[in-house]
């Protein structure tokens, strides 16, 4: 099969998926996701090639595309921030943590920072209620967040690629400190 | 405080159980499971039904009638799935039965499958759950080896394929027939019923969707009887409940409870009381769908029949608090910004309407409201609710229509004061 920016590595974890399901358009979010990881965003042709594989018309992948939202259609930065905005959230703090992050990052809502290690986007819940504020950046949840923790937070993703202030398996209150 | 003993938050207060599974089976984990496999599926149908089991997603329906509704005289592909798309604002239970002990909710899903005769379970877990999807995944090979997932399970002759599927982000893939569109590779919008997913459902199979803690009841039930789990709670509401609890309290978290405590009990007992000991304005009982509630109304009882008497619903359990600093027109339009986001588009008075509430209440917010508007506002919302083709459209108008009721001052002060009566040391709105 001719693929223009896919690798044959993401056709194949692609294609594992196909027994799982009687159809292979159940694999869709999942193509797209893998698509993603590899070429940053979905571009066009990165979608054209999830429809040869899918067996599906670029319309149809373009249509799933444009409805969920931890789809990309547009490049973002090496690490994407989702700041949590829903209302548990906002009423212990949420708003004023984004326009710190803004500040701190010199960015608005949905845009990326000029070297590219940032882009800034709102949510919506997290399920992450009872620690926020909160963001989730890339794979990690970070929570019970303060503008001292994200300062800390955004040095290390600059610095390490990663921060151990990433949450671990949740569990509140943590009354028996397991 | 009184303690009240605790079901599937139990384990993991053990310090140390990460919920592996020869950590769950040290707890008597999968016993149920063996025991279900030796007895006819109608025979765990009934007894989820004598049980009294409800759905803990947010409707509420009885779990065992649920699964009977499956034709039994269906020849071929049958699914069972597990909604574990934990999205609704105030919620956050599933997460952590999801991340702590993940094996009740498989055992729970065994059990299922079996009583209705599904040999492919498909577990859907919101795409933002990344550390969830890879302990489900871990957790799920675990099964498999230890021959508790496959073919021929325990010598039954039944089989069970059980496949982690992830979202991609949207809430209304938790509405079950969006959720089946969802894994069929869709855009989740919810299907027009009947038919119902035990009629047509994954691809057009019969199909039940539960949620995680519904499941994760399931094991004990078969273990220590119908009787045992219909003494706890209230004889319509029985068993235990996990309340999510956030917001201005000063020990936001999740509460195993009998349904039927007070909201009292939950918000001054189990969470502590309102942060800074501030006075209590606001609560919203079962997620962003269910109407807010009053300080007047703390002494109901959290059960499902008792929170719908007093105009609002228990949902998916997540209780928000919101002290007298709160102002509530900001908060009805923060929920309402998250409608507008979140309503797939499918039905005309959601979509659109969705839109025209959220202009009128940012003007009312900002300012430039205008004494019609709240008629405006009630005449939007009557003609929303009823007319979707999915509860989607009824949660929206809920934040609206019960500020409207309850807090009416504030939005006439707006109104009139042209601004925010409140000092705004907390923002819950945005301005772009």
């Amino acid at each position: 099969m001719k693929l223009r920016v896919l690798s044959s590595a993401a056709e194949a974890a692609i294609t594992l998926e196909f027994e799982k399901y009687p159809d292979k358009r159940s694999v869709l979010l999942h193509a797209l996701r893998v698509a993603q990881q590899e070429t940053g965003y979905l571009s066009e042709e990165a979608m054209r090639d999830v429809a040869t594989l899918l067996e599906l018309t670029p319309v149809q992948v373009y249509d799933v595309a444009t409805f969920y939202t931890l789809f990309h259609l547009q490049p973002v930065g090496k690490h994407v921030i989702y700041a949590c905005k829903s209302l548990p959230c906002a009423l212990v703090g949420a708003s004023a943590l984004c326009r710190h992050i803004q500040n701190r990052l010199g960015v608005g809502i949905g845009e990326t920072t000029s070297d590219n290690q940032f882009t800034l986007k709102q949510t919506e819940c997290l399920a992450s209620c009872g620690s926020g504020p909160m963001v989730q950046i890339n794979d990690n949840y970070y929570e019970y967040l303060t503008p001292a923790k994200v300062d800390r937070l955004l040095d290390d993703l600059r610095a390490r690629g990663k921060s151990d202030l990433a949450s671990k398996p949740f569990k509140i209150p943590n009354v028996t400190g397991a | 405080m009184v303690s009240y003993e605790k079901i599937l938050t139990k384990n993991m207060d053990t310090p140390g159980y990460m919920g592996t599974l020869p950590e769950y089976r040290a707890t008597g984990g999968y016993t149920a499971f063996e025991k279900a496999l030796k007895m006819p599926p109608a025979e765990i149908i009934d007894i989820v039904k004598k049980s009294g089991l409800r759905g803990r997603g947010g409707a509420g329906f009885p779990t065992g009638v649920k699964w009977s509704f499956i034709p039994k005289t269906h020849v071929g592909q049958r699914y069972l799935c597990c909604n574990a798309d934990e999205s609704e604002p105030g919620t956050f239970k599933d997460r952590q039965l999801i991340e702590r002990d993940p094996h009740q909710m498989l055992e729970g899903i065994g059990i299922a499958s079996y009583a209705i005769g599904a040999s492919v379970a498909y577990i859907y877990i919101r795409g933002e759950f990344d550390l969830g999807a890879k302990i489900i995944e871990s957790a799920i090979q675990e099964a498999y080896q230890a021959k508790f997932f496959g073919k021929n399970l325990l010598g039954s002759g039944f089989n069970l394929e059980v496949i982690l599927h992830r979202g991609a982000g949207a809430y209304i893939c938790g509405e079950e027939t969006a959720l089946l569109e969802s894994i069929e590779g869709k855009r989740g919008k919810p299907r027009t019923k009947p038919p119902f997913p035990a009629v047509h459902g994954l691809y057009q199979a019969p199909t039940v969707v539960n949620n995680v803690e519904t499941l994760a009841n399931v094991p004990y039930i078969i273990n220590r009887g119908a009787e045992w789990y219909a003494s706890i709670g209230t004889p319509k509401s029985p068993g235990t409940r996990i309340f999510s609890v956030s917001g201005h309290v000063k020990r936001p978290g999740n509460y195993e409870v009998p349904l039927g405590i007070t909201l009292r009990e939950m918000i001054y007992t189990c969470a502590g009381g309102i942060r800074n000991d501030k006075a209590l304005k606001a609560i919203i009982p079962g997620g962003a769908s269910a109407a807010f509630l009053t300080p007047a109304h703390l002494d109901t009882p959290m059960d499902f029949e008792a929170i719908a008497q007093i105009g609002s619903m228990l949902g998916s359990g997540g209780v928000t608090v919101m002290d007298e600093e709160t102002c509530m027109v900001q908060a009805a339009t923060n929920l309402l910004e998250f409608f507008y986001h979140e309503s797939c588009g499918k039905c005309t008075p959601c979509r659109e309407g969705s839109s025209w509430i959220l202009q009128v209440l940012h003007r009312i917010e900002r300012g430039t409201g205008r004494a019609s508007d709240l008629d405006l506002l009630e005449t939007l919302c009557r003609r929303i609710e009823g007319v979707t083709v999915c509860a989607f459209g009824d949660a929206e108008v809920a934040p609206v229509l019960s500020t409207l009721k309850h807090f009416k001052e504030e939005y006439v002060a707006h109104i009139e004061g042209r601004g925010c009566p409140f000092q705004p040391n907390v923002e819950l709105v945005m301005a772009h």
